[in-house]
Order: structure tokens, then C-alpha cells, then sequence
């Protein structure tokens, strides 16, 4: 199993304990982890599962595709390098068991 | 306007979303969900691909997961039809005899697969696909079977055919059209599919329709086509097209038109009656024309739309560019705008490095674009067709042309 944290601004953290090779959009949209929409099912093509990864979780990320990232460039909140995601393109598992991410305040 | 009674018929994108959208703006009357399906409200789109693929999540994904419904005070009753709307009692019938009374009825009943009826189309092992149901069927028996005969070369069939080649099953495709997805796209991106699906083992036979279907002891063996040949097939995988499922407003006397027939505010002929998603045909200022589209943001566009309407916080007429994607094996398909007949293209990219987007011009003007393995070209196209700015063909052309500078008003 892995552990992932969602932070909300100025409400309780979400705690989910999903099985590995979940990814993170699917752990919080079957949890119902409010601020993650996930609209396309997962696909890279709508940018409605952006999250931040917190810095100590970053150098266990797969690398970001050129798909992913041109994506990014349309989601809702602001773009931070190296910490915005799309929640659907990071998988638990492997050297990923626990992450932590913040919640952007809107994503459509 | 807020404590109004909602009905929302349909448990689909559309649907969800509009009981979602209600709350988030702070709606505090009783919102009801029926939908005639069982399961809790899941995704479409992945069923055909990801769900499909070799490797792909067995587990469907819910729309919204968790105590989504229960905690913003949304009754959701699935498994239960709208038999009847009572317009003058604003009353929807349920099939097991209970009524639900309303001040306002959103409509978003979807659509449903066209049922082709060809000598054997009853045998099992021909299926359809479209819902989870369909799919579940689908998928395990994708993990025997060897040959599979599609017919029909419309986005559903052409990602479960590319699916169906990564578990390297043996794939005929038939097509009675000369091109692939050709209500769709434009001559010159269609074309290209037929090549790339070639290219990844898909026996794609152009203007060749299905006659017929033999089986033996009940069961499909092979398929024959218009022109004679003979397809053995363990599956028949049916994908025509959809009709939209509008018995409901018919029988309620409400407009329909290809669809329920809305105006621009997405109202139908009953003022406290609206109609959102696949279902329903609204007159498009993109097209210039009435039109039905069966995507994801046109449920979710309009759904939110419709909320806002309800609410009495959008006076404006709905007018959000459509787009669509498609994944059919590797091949990211991803359109923005509407192509019609008549319009001039211009190619931007490497068709052979399977990397391109196709420019569509009404004349001079831009009004689509495809784009293949292209996320970058798709957003700036959104972002140009949003904003209107124009584009020329011969800047879509220049591949030394800053494209993205250019979408973001530089």
C-alpha cells in the first residue's frame, strides 16, 4: 500500500492509503478528495488533476513528459516549476510509497 | 432562486455536473439525481481505452468518488427510470410509481449505441460499447479472444480496435465509408488515420459494410461482408454510432430536433425545463448552425452552464469552443472547433514522425484544428479560438512561426 496527503488551504488535510500503481488523480477522485477533478479519466488532455508536489517527494517522480507539460501550461492555477503535476501521470509504487501534495484553489 | 427543487435526469458527465455546479454556487434547495443506470456514476471515456488496453485499470473510475453525493446533500437514485415528466404538475414519474415534484428539470438522459440490425446480430458474442456494463463484458472476453471484427470506424471502434491490438488480437475493422472518422475530421487527418492504423496491425477495410453475421451453436464464428469476403471473428464488436435518447421530452411534447431541440440559453420549449450533453441539440455559433456533439466538454460545459442559468447568474447565451480527444493506441488525437464541408487545410508539423496538427480555415478565418501527438499546437488553438484572435494559413504553415508566443498575445 502507499500513503498520499493531500493539503488543502485552510481545510483538514485529506490522509489516502491506495494500493501501488495508483496514481494520484484516481487515489482522490475514487476518495472524493475535493479540488481534484480528473475530467478527462486520466488521459493527460485536461489538466483538471494539477497538484504541487511538496520538495521532499520531488526527486522520486518519474520524469515529466513533454505531453504532460504542455498540458500544465493550461491548468487553471498558477505553474510552479519542478512541484506542478498532473495527478493521473504520477504512479505509487516503487521508490514513491508516501507523498505529500498541495491542493491547487481551483482547477476549472 | 437558490432553494428551487432540482430534478436532473441522467447520471452521466452532464449530469453530475450540474448537480455539482448547483452546490458549489451555493444552491440550497433539494437537488435529485435519477439515473437509469446501476452503478454509481463512472467514467465513459477510459472504457474504451485505458480500461480496454493490455495493462490498463480493471477499476472503473467514479465521476466523484467518496461521499461526494451524501456530503453536499445530493439524492442520487441510480437504478431507477423517468418513466413520464408531468409539465403541468412539474412532476417526473418514476418507473416503480413514486413521483418527484420540481421547479426546475435538467435533461441529461445522453445517448444510447445504434442498434444495426444485420442477419445474426443476435448471436452472443456481438456486443456493443458504451456503458460499464458493456464494458466489463467486453473486456473479459478481449483476454481470450484471437479475432475480432469492429465494424465501424468511428472514434469508439477505432480506440477498442487499437486496444485490441495490444493484446495482440487480430483486428478487421469494416467501414462502409470511405474514410475513417469521416463525419469528424478533415479529409487530409483521416486519411492519415487509415495509414497509422495500418501501421499498427489494424486490417482497416474502407467502403466495405457488414452483410452478415454466422455463428454456430449460438455463437459468432465469422462475419461477411458487402464484398463478398468472410472475417472469422470470436467477437463482433458493434460500433455504429449513437442515437440520442430522447423519448422522454417527446413524450412530454417538448422540441426535438436530432436531439432535444434547446434555444441558445440551452432552454427548451418549457421554460422550466433544460437539456445538457449528448442528448441535446443547440444552435452553435462556432457551427453557424443547430448541432448535437457527444463529448466530455460539451456535458461539462453546458452542465455548468445550465446551473448558472438556474441560479439566475448567466444571462448570456452558452458559447464555449468545443474540443474533443481521442486516444487510439499511440496516437493522441485532440480537436478544437468544428470542421465543416468546404474548408481549406494547411498542415503544421511531421505527418511521418506521427507529430502534426491540421489547420482548418473557414476562407481566412480559423475554425478548427486537429492535432496529433500535438498537445502544444491544441493550446494554443484553444487559446486562439477563445480569444478570436486570428490566425493566417500562411502563419499556421511557417514552421519558424512562434505559435505559443503568438496564442498568448505576444
Amino acid at each position: 500500500m502507499a500513503t498520499i496527503t493531500f493539503h488543502h488551504e485552510g481545510a483538514d488535510d485529506d490522509v489516502v492509503e491506495v494500493p501501488e500503481g495508483t496514481s494520484i488523480m484516481r487515489a482522490a477522485v475514487t476518495n472524493g478528495v475535493a479540488g481534484i477533478v480528473g475530467e478527462c479519466g486520466g488521459q493527460a488532455m485536461c489538466a483538471t488533476c494539477h497538484i504541487y508536489v511538496r520538495d521532499e517527494y520531488l526527486d522520486a517522480l518519474p520524469p515529466i513528459s513533454d505531453d504532460e507539460e504542455e498540458m500544465l501550461e493550461c491548468a487553471t492555477a498558477p505553474v510552479l516549476d519542478d512541484r506542478s503535476r498532473l495527478g493521473c501521470q504520477i504512479k505509487l509504487g516503487g521508490g514513491l510509497t508516501t507523498v505529500e501534495v498541495d491542493v491547487p484553489a481551483s482547477q476549472v | 432562486m437558490g432553494e428551487q427543487r432540482v430534478v436532473i435526469v441522467g447520471g452521466g458527465q452532464a449530469g453530475v455536473q450540474v448537480a455539482d455546479s448547483l452546490r458549489s454556487a451555493g444552491a440550497t434547495g433539494p437537488i435529485t439525481i435519477v439515473a437509469d443506470e446501476a452503478p454509481v456514476p463512472y467514467q465513459r471515456p477510459p472504457l474504451s481505452k485505458d480500461y480496454m488496453a493490455k495493462g490498463g485499470d480493471p477499476a472503473p473510475l467514479p465521476l466523484r468518488g467518496g461521499d461526494f453525493f451524501a456530503e453536499r446533500d445530493i439524492a442520487l437514485h441510480t437504478g431507477r427510470a423517468v418513466v413520464a415528466i408531468d409539465r403541468e404538475a412539474r412532476e417526473v414519474d418514476l418507473a416503480d410509481g413514486s413521483r418527484i415534484p420540481y421547479d426546475a428539470l435538467v435533461l441529461a438522459t445522453g445517448a444510447r449505441n445504434r442498434d444495426l440490425k444485420v442477419p445474426g446480430s443476435d448471436l452472443d458474442g456481438v456486443l456493443g460499447l458504451r456503458t460499464l456494463e458493456d464494458a466489463e463484458r467486453l473486456r473479459s472476453v478481449v483476454e481470450t479472444a484471437r479475432r475480432v471484427v469492429v465494424v465501424g470506424a468511428g472514434f469508439i471502434g477505432l480506440e477498442f480496435a487499437a486496444a485490441a491490438r495490444s493484446h495482440d488480437i487480430e483486428v478487421t475493422v469494416l467501414e462502409f465509408a470511405e474514410r475513417p472518422m469521416g463525419r469528424a475530421l478533415t479529409p487530409a487527418m483521416s486519411d492519415w488515420f487509415a495509414t497509422a492504423h495500418g501501421n499498427i496491425g489494424v486490417n482497416l477495410r474502407l467502403g466495405e459494410a457488414i452483410a452478415t453475421i454466422e455463428g454456430a451453436e449460438g455463437h459468432v464464428t465469422h462475419v461477411t461482408s458487402t464484398r463478398g469476403h468472410t472475417y472469422p471473428a470470436d467477437v463482433v464488436v458493434m460500433g455504429v454510432g449513437v442515437v440520442p435518447a430522447t423519448e422522454l421530452a417527446l413524450q412530454a411534447g417538448l422540441e426535438v430536433d436530432n436531439g432535444i431541440a434547446v434555444d441558445a440559453h440551452l432552454q427548451t420549449s418549457d421554460p422550466h425545463i433544460w437539456a445538457v450533453g449528448d442528448c441535446v441539440s443547440f444552435p452553435s455559433g462556432h457551427a453557424g448552425a443547430r448541432v448535437r456533439l457527444e463529448s466530455v466538454q460539451n456535458a461539462t460545459d453546458q452542465a455548468r452552464h445550465v446551473a448558472q442559468m438556474i441560479l439566475g447568474e448567466e444571462r448570456s447565451p452558452y458559447g464555449a469552443v468545443p474540443w474533443f480527444w481521442s486516444n487510439q493506441g499511440p496516437y493522441r488525437l485532440q480537436i478544437v472547433g468544428l470542421v465543416g464541408p468546404g474548408m481549406t487545410s494547411v498542415v503544421r508539423g511531421d505527418p511521418d514522425a506521427n507529430k502534426f496538427s491540421v489547420f482548418v480555415f473557414d476562407g481566412d478565418k480559423l475554425a478548427a484544428v486537429e492535432s496529433v501527438n500535438s498537445p502544444a499546437d491544441h493550446m494554443a488553438a484553444r487559446r486562439l479560438l477563445e480569444s478570436g484572435r486570428g490566425l493566417t494559413p500562411q502563419q499556421a504553415g511557417d514552421p519558424a512561426f512562434d505559435l505559443k508566443a503568438y496564442s498568448r498575445g505576444a
